[in-house]
């Protein structure tokens, strides 16, 4: 099995979210993220291997969970990257377009995607648990 | 693993990437048995062959090979593939795995009747040793002297039985070598030259890697980028046609599209930056096309491209190359937007990017294997 963080949150399309809990003061209740930050899991970017081109969405668009916003290219064929949460693209990572290996190399630091100002702190509750998407990732293999 | 026209085959054995940078830097190992053997025999063999075939076969000879290809009643391409002459009335024919069987009853259907056709494929193989280290390799496990080869050569090896041979030959568009054994002898090399040349030596080569490489040498793959409705000309390979030759099937559509000439013709681009091109991407003219030439009916496709400019292609083939570090693709397009230089779109989920056409192949050998005197039969001298 593939290193799952614990302190990550998973979609079942394989995508990580980091909860950023560094909020300015006043501008989040306690608990709220302000800023997520998204990549793919160590599995994901297994399976695509050689991943040669990275799509990223524009700053400021607003996207909804579950949409398709970002593509990432392996040699073999196109990927498309889901938003896990819905709200406005805070940031991207432009080191991965430039770079696109990153994803492969260091996919929970280095080669992280895109940033979400979430709009609906509610979605969180569809996110997985390191530890359900491990048994996720158990049962696909089984 | 994936299915390949039945046989179940490695995309990679670790990364595409790594497999390739192998095969261009030092050495990568093939197995790529799901390709058609084929033995063309008798006294009238190459007649039959000279008129199946586009090349002129005549003018190949003993213990050399040429690519070529064998066309239709409407000159378009049933198969590309490789002729080696084994002896005065004795051919090898390589053909392509997913055409290997109609290959076979087109060739037996225009036979001349003193010449069989005999598909030996059964209980063969071919490994394909590839890269500039490939010579060296071969030579201390063979105990030859397989740098006595030139480009397109093929000797016996009388150590493995009848009609085993090593060819300099391959599909990397690099130096490297193709032998043709019988089963027992393929997987007991194949472990052979992994074990001796270490970690370092070869790599075994997916059919990932296969694609890419051959990509970055500007072949076509047959079923890809060309098929039985795509004729040689429109496909860039007149080069194999011998036009002088009296007859071969196809020939007279060839001649007509030679005086009038074709409606598309197949292009090598590149983008800078960008997404890997796709078999299907659309290609297309930014700028409106002349006055005049506007009012042409499009062969290609929609009058109107998806995303505005006018659609003149269609991408058949493409990758990311290595050596290059860019977005390479091949495919067709409207003459007048084939010429070398030509800036043309192509749109990837409604985004446009510039590609420019550029000369094929995309990447050329520092070293390319020495084409040695044609006087000389080849053959495998022994290195001690």
């Amino acid at each position: 099995m593939r290193q799952i963080p614990s302190e990550l949150v998973y979609t079942k399309s394989n995508e990580w979210v980091r909860r950023l809990p560094a909020a300015p003061p006043g501008a989040a209740q306690a608990g709220e993220a302000t800023e997520v930050m998204v990549g793919i899991t160590a599995h994901a970017q297994e399976e695509l291997r050689d991943i040669v081109f990275v799509e990223l969405p524009k700053v400021g668009r607003t996207v909804k969970q579950g949409e398709p916003v970002a593509v990432i290219e392996s040699v073999k064929a196109a990927f498309d990257i889901y938003a896990p949460i819905s709200g406005t693209i805070a940031r991207v990572n432009d080191a991965v377009v430039k770079s696109p290996q990153l994803v492969n190399q260091d996919c929970y630091g280095t080669g992280w995607l895109f940033a979400i100002t979430p709009s609906n702190p509610n979605e969180f509750a569809a996110l997985m648990t390191a530890e359900a998407y491990t048994n996720q990732l158990k049962a696909e293999t089984h | 693993m994936t299915e390949f026209h039945g046989w179940d085959m490695p995309l990679y054995y670790t990364s595409i990437i790594e497999e390739h940078l192998a095969v261009r830097q030092t050495a990568g190992l093939f197995d790529v048995s799901h390709m058609g053997q084929v033995v063309v025999k008798g006294p009238d063999a190459v007649h039959t062959l000279n008129r199946l075939l586009v090349s002129d076969i005549t003018q190949v000879g003993t213990g050399r090979a040429c690519y070529t290809l064998m066309l239709n009643e409407s000159g378009g391409i049933l198969d590309d593939l490789i002729v080696f002459r084994l002896g005065e009335e004795d051919y090898l024919v390589i053909v392509n795995c997913a055409t290997r069987q109609s290959d076979v009853a087109w060739m037996d259907a225009h036979r001349l009747s003193s010449t069989t056709i005999t598909d030996i494929s059964e209980g063969r193989g071919i490994l394909a040793v590839q890269g500039p280290l490939a010579c060296r390799m071969l030579e201390q496990i063979l105990d030859a002297r397989v740098t006595g080869l030139g480009r397109f050569d093929i000797a016996p090896i009388r150590t493995m039985g009848p009609e085993a041979c090593i060819a300099r030959t391959g599909y990397t568009g690099g130096d490297g070598f193709e032998l043709f054994l019988p089963n027992h002898h393929l997987l007991r090399l194949w472990d052979t030259i992994l074990t001796a040349a270490g970690p370092k030596g070869a790599k075994p080569v997916g059919l990932g890697a296969r694609d890419t490489l051959r990509v970055e040498a500007g072949l076509r793959l047959n079923g890809t980028d060309m098929d039985p409705s795509t004729s040689p000309i429109e496909v860039g390979l007149d080069w194999t046609v011998a036009f002088n030759k009296s007859e071969f099937i196809g020939k007279d559509v060839l001649l007509r599209q030679k005086r009038e000439g074709v409606a598309r013709k197949f292009v090598g681009f590149e983008l800078s930056q960008g997404p890997v091109p796709r078999q299907g991407y659309e290609l297309s003219r930014d700028l409106p096309a002349a006055p005049g030439a506007a009012c042409l009916p499009s062969p290609i496709g929609d009058r109107q491209a998806q995303t505005g400019g006018r659609r003149v292609g269609t991408v058949t083939s493409g990758t990311f190359s290595q050596m290059l570090n860019r977005p390479i693709g091949m495919g067709y397009a409207e003459p007048a937007c084939a010429k070398l230089g030509t800036t043309l779109t192509m749109t990837v989920r409604s985004q446009r990017h510039t590609a420019t056409v550029v000369k094929l192949p995309f990447w050329k050998p520092e070293a390319p294997a020495p084409v040695l005197s044609k006087s000389t039969t080849a053959t495998l001298e022994k290195l001690s």
